[in-house]
């Protein structure tokens, strides 16, 4: 609600009219009213702080092995114990954590991305384009993800982590594309559209301008959801040996190593999977607080909590 | 069934049919490039001689130095007859998924039926009691479950039985396997026996599931009891509870069967963590073992399986949303 004070009214550069700078701070001031949204955002703030510079604060990197101590239990040497062949579990877990967030964000990114393109391409273009890219979409969604990155696993085993995020972002992006069809599809009715076609307004020209501006409220609320979504693959097919591969680590991989000993060796366990439903719980409070703020009809009635509108019936019916 | 809905329907089956046959075809190149039989075999102990091994792959029909289309046509001359062919250790795989989809099916019915009902239950419940403790604390428990993966779950869930069969003493709660090896006694003693495996596997399939169900349907039902027509059979004279049941829930409904189509995706997914966490032997820890040992037949035969599960459902879901909206039935 402070910030917004300092914004300058005059800016000629920017064409966005007064009403999107104030449709922006209704959702400022609703985000900041919401306490969930709030602590997630703080939280995945200190998540962010604790991967990316926790690390600089042990000697230990997660590769280095103290052979004087095998299975410790967590002491001022090793914050959070050692694991059974006497790696520092601190630095493991961190380093774990920063790759299973990079995966996340990395996935989400392309799959929105992607998504955006070709739900606005197929929305807008219709015809045969909107034919091939749904039939696409439905080839896509045949399979669970999990099976097909499973398969190809074993193939990727030299690749590294980069083509693991590529996996998972080709097989995340179907549902979030079928929405923004639909959303393109009643868009595109619009007086400001249609305007812009008899201005002979380049497609792709209006899809950048006028298409995907007005859908960004869902793929920002659907791409932090997407994190959430994206990690959990990761640390699911990472568990099984199918995604992270060592000697590299993900929070996946650790939470297998650490199963086992799970009762006898608590700290081998219990940070690692306890950081990982942190993570996946901020990244959903945030993303419903976001959901409530930016979505224009919420706040008039009794509906506050919108539900994730994936597939909806219009989407089904239009077909 | 009106004509229309006979026509949309048939039409849907006949996208349906193309899509499986294109997923299907890609399935076998994609398991046929990726997966690599040939080493599984040279790598024995001791080496087979290279002819042997030669033999065993092209007995198979996954010997990589025949065309992958030749492959396929041989492959796809048999499934359309019911054979699947033969798994890497030369059982038959259609004996194999006999066995396996019984296993899986048990697994999965009773936690799906008893996570969507209760997911459904527990949405409704909170729209209607929104903002009230009550509410809160369902959403609270959701977002918790909703934010720990099910491979996670089922590992807690493991090691809360742990801990509770040690302080017990005794093996208080089973959770490997279906069943008791070499138990035996009256089919009542069997029973519970079954029973007893089947509350873990069942517990972590039926929270997830009602976890997401419940947001979905709070977050639908929410938009049906604000809406006019609702407001509209309120003035009519209808009691608040007649109104929200037979116009509201029934509503809510129509968007949720999407949710039970695609719904079934992330189940396939779960259930293979969780069979293969508990020690069940049904198809989606046979998909894991398959991947293991490149068994190409096995795992083609699971995503041929999986794609004809999704298909249905999908079907299904048209079905269910030509029955509870009348919009289809019409245009």
């Amino acid at each position: 609600m402070t910030t917004t004070a300092t914004v300058p009214t005059a800016d000629p550069a920017a064409s966005a009219p007064p009403a999107a700078r104030g449709r922006g701070r209704v959702a400022l001031r609703r985000f900041a009213a919401n306490r969930n949204a709030l602590t997630g955002a703080v939280v995945l703030l200190l998540l962010f702080l604790l991967a990316f510079a926790g690390p600089y604060l042990t000697p230990w990197s997660h590769t280095d092995i103290d052979y004087s101590a095998l299975r410790e239990a967590p002491s001022a040497d090793h914050w959070w114990g050692t694991n059974r062949i006497g790696q520092d579990v601190y630095a493991q877990v961190l380093h774990g954590l920063q790759k299973s967030l990079l995966i996340g964000l990395l996935t989400a990114l392309t799959a929105t991305v992607l998504a955006s393109v070709v739900g606005a391409c197929a929305g807008y273009f219709g015809g045969w384009t909107d034919r091939i890219m749904t039939f696409f979409i439905d080839l896509l969604l045949v399979f669970p993800a999990f099976l097909i990155i499973a398969i190809v696993s074993p193939r990727l085993r030299e690749r590294g982590w980069i083509v693991f995020v590529g996996l998972l972002a080709v097989f995340g992006w179907m549902i979030t594309a079928r929405v923004v069809r639909s959303m393109t599809r009643s868009l595109k009715e619009r007086e400001f559209v249609r305007a812009a076609q008899l201005m002979g307004v380049h497609p792709l020209r209006i899809i950048a301008r006028h298409i995907l501006p007005n859908v960004s409220s869902f793929l920002i609320v659907d791409a932090t959801i997407a994190v959430g979504g994206a990690v959990m693959s990761e640390t699911g097919l990472s568990y099984f040996g199918f995604g992270v591969q060592p000697p590299d680590v993900s929070l996946g991989t650790l939470i297998a190593d650490g199963s086992d000993a799970a009762l006898t060796y608590p700290w081998m366990f219990f940070f690692a999977a306890g950081l990982l439903v942190v993570f996946v719980l901020a990244v959903n409070f945030l993303g419903d607080g976001l959901r409530d703020a930016l979505d224009p009809t919420s706040g008039h009635h009794r509906t506050r909590r919108r539900p994730r509108r994936k597939g909806t019936t219009h989407d089904r019916a239009a077909r | 069934m009106s004509p229309t809905v006979l026509a949309y329907l048939t039409k849907r089956l006949g996208y349906y049919a193309l899509l499986l046959a294109v997923a299907v075809f890609l399935s076998y190149v994609l398991s046929s490039l990726a997966l690599s039989p040939r080493g599984y075999f040279e790598g024995r102990q001791p080496p087979p001689p290279a002819a042997s091994v030669e033999a065993q792959l092209t007995e198979l029909g996954i010997n990589d130095h025949t065309p992958l289309m030749e492959r396929f046509g041989t492959w796809v001359s048999h499934a359309v007859r019911g054979d699947f062919g033969r798994t890497i250790d030369s059982s038959s795989v259609g004996e194999e998924f006999g066995r396996r989809i019984g296993v899986s099916l048990r697994l999965l019915f009773a936690g799906t039926l008893l996570g969507t009902v209760a997911g459904i239950l527990a949405g409704a419940w909170g729209a209607l009691r929104q903002y009230r403790f009550s509410d809160r604390a369902v959403t609270v428990f959701a977002f918790l479950l909703l934010s720990t993966p099910t491979f996670l779950l089922a590992v807690l869930l493991k090691l809360g039985a742990m801990k509770v069969n040690q302080a017990a003493g005794t093996e208080l709660i089973s959770f490997t396997g279906e069943k008791t090896p070499g138990l035996s006694g009256s089919a009542g003693t069997l029973l519970g026996d079954r029973a007893a495996h089947l509350l873990l596997p069942t517990l972590s399939i039926a929270l997830g599931t009602a976890a997401a169900y419940s947001r979905y349907q709070r977050g639908t039902m929410l938009d049906v009891l604000g809406s006019d027509f609702l407001r509209t059979a309120r003035a009519k004279g209808l009691t608040h509870r007649r109104a929200v049941l037979t116009h509201g829930l029934r509503t809510a409904l129509v968007p949720m069967s999407t949710f039970f189509a695609y719904g079934f995706l992330a189940l396939f997914t779960g259930a293979a963590f969780t069979e293969k966490i508990f020690g069940w032997h049904g198809m989606g820890s046979w998909f894991i073992d398959a991947i293991g040992k490149s068994d190409v037949n096995s795992v083609v035969a699971v995503n041929v399986f999986a794609a004809v599960m999704v298909l249905l459902s999908g079907f299904l879901a048209d079905v269910l949303h030509a029955a509870l909206d009348p919009r289809v039935r019409t245009s």
